[in-house]
C-alpha cells in the first residue's frame, strides 16, 4: 500500500483572487515582507497497490480526471510506502 | 417534435424545481425529473441542468456532478446533438464535463453575488436565442453566485469569438457591454456560452428565475421559448 499526498496549485497564469485577499490580511498584521500568496489544496489518500509504477499511474489519473482541472491547476504528488 | 424536458436533480441542485415549474406551469410543456444515479434520460428531448451547489461544490464547482451515472447519459445526449442547457451550477457540470470549454474561477470581488443584471445576447441565430426580440438591446435576467468568474487561453478565446460560441455578454439596460456592469471578473464579459456545434448552452444567469410575472420579469421565457420553437417547428 501506498500513502499518496498531492499538492494541487494554481497555474502561475491564473489570478487567485483568494490568495489577494488573504494576503491583504497578512499587511494588516503588519507582515510587510510577505508577497505573493497563492492558495492551493493539499490532498491524501491510500492507494491499495502493491507495485509503485501502478500506483503512481492511478494517483496521475485520480488528479488528471477529478482532484486537478488542467485548464487553470497544476499538481505534484509524493508517494510512500506503507507496511 | 414535441418538446420533453428533463430537469436533472443532483444532491444539492436548489433551482431544480425552478426549472420544473417554469416549464410546466408557466409554459404548459412536458417535464420530469432525472435523478442523477439513473443513466436514463426518460426520452427527454431537452436536458436541462439546474442551479445549485452540486455535492456541495466541494473540491472545485461541478467536478464531482459531472461523474454521477446520469452524466454519461446526458454527455451521450449531448454528442449526439441533443439540446442541453446548463445554469449556473449546471454551467459549472458541463464545463468540467468538457462539454464547454473553459472554468469558472472565483469571482474577482471574492463575494457572493446575487443581482440583477443585464445581458447583450451576442448571437441571435442560436436554438436558444432566436425568440429574443430584435428590438430588445438587453435581457434582464438574475444572477447568484461566487465562482462565475469565466476564464480560458486565449486561443479558446479566439476560438469561441471566431465560431460566435459567445452567446451572452453582461452589459448595461441598453446591450453596451462595458467593464462597468462585469459583476464577476468574466473574461470578455462572458456570461454564457454555446459549444462549437451550437446544441449545448451554458449560462451563470439564471433565466429560470425570470418567466413568472409575478416576480416582475419575464426576460428569460425568450430563452425556453426558443428552445420550444425549435423543437415544434
Amino acid at each position: 500500500m501506498f500513502r499518496a499526498k498531492v499538492i494541487i496549485k494554481r497555474r502561475p497564469s491564473i489570478l487567485d483572487p483568494q490568495g489577494k485577499a488573504v494576503e491583504k490580511g497578512a499587511q494588516h498584521l503588519g507582515l510587510t515582507n510577505i508577497k505573493n500568496t497563492r492558495i492551493g489544496k493539499y490532498i491524501e489518500f491510500d492507494v491499495l497497490s502493491e507495485n509503485r509504477e501502478e500506483a503512481e499511474k492511478e494517483v496521475n489519473e485520480y488528479c488528471n480526471k477529478l482532484l486537478a482541472n488542467p485548464i487553470m491547476e497544476d499538481y505534484e504528488f509524493t508517494l510512500e510506502e506503507v507496511k | 417534435m414535441k418538446p420533453k424536458f428533463g430537469v436533472v436533480v443532483f444532491p444539492g441542485s436548489n433551482c431544480d424545481h425552478d426549472a420544473y415549474y417554469v416549464i410546466k406551469k408557466i409554459l404548459g410543456h412536458d417535464v420530469n425529473f432525472l435523478w442523477h444515479k439513473e443513466n436514463n434520460l426518460n426520452d427527454s428531448n431537452v436536458i436541462i441542468l439546474p442551479g445549485g451547489f452540486s455535492y456541495g461544490d466541494y473540491l472545485r464547482t461541478g467536478a464531482i456532478a459531472r461523474f454521477s451515472p446520469i452524466m454519461n447519459s446526458v454527455i451521450d445526449f449531448a454528442n449526439k446533438g441533443g439540446i442541453v442547457i446548463g445554469i449556473c451550477n449546471g454551467f459549472q457540470i458541463l464545463l468540467e464535463a468538457g462539454l464547454l470549454p473553459g472554468v469558472m474561477l472565483r469571482n474577482i470581488s471574492l463575494q457572493f453575488v446575487c443581482k440583477d443584471v443585464y445581458l447583450s445576447t451576442e448571437n441571435r441565430r442560436t436554438i436558444f436565442t432566436e425568440q429574443i426580440p430584435f428590438d430588445k438591446k438587453a435581457i434582464k435576467i438574475p444572477i447568484a453566485h461566487g465562482e462565475g468568474n469565466y476564464f480560458a487561453s486565449e486561443d479558446v478565446l479566439k476560438e469561441l469569438q471566431d465560431n460566435d460560441q459567445i452567446v451572452f455578454r453582461y452589459s448595461d439596460s441598453n446591450g453596451n457591454v462595458i467593464d462597468e456592469v462585469n459583476p464577476n471578473g468574466s473574461l470578455l464579459n462572458i456570461a454564457g456560452i454555446i459549444n462549437h456545434k451550437g446544441n449545448v448552452l451554458g449560462m451563470m444567469p439564471h433565466p429560470e428565475r425570470a418567466c413568472d410575472s409575478v416576480l416582475g420579469k419575464t426576460d428569460g421565457q425568450f430563452i425556453f421559448k426558443s428552445i420550444i420553437n425549435y423543437l415544434t417547428n
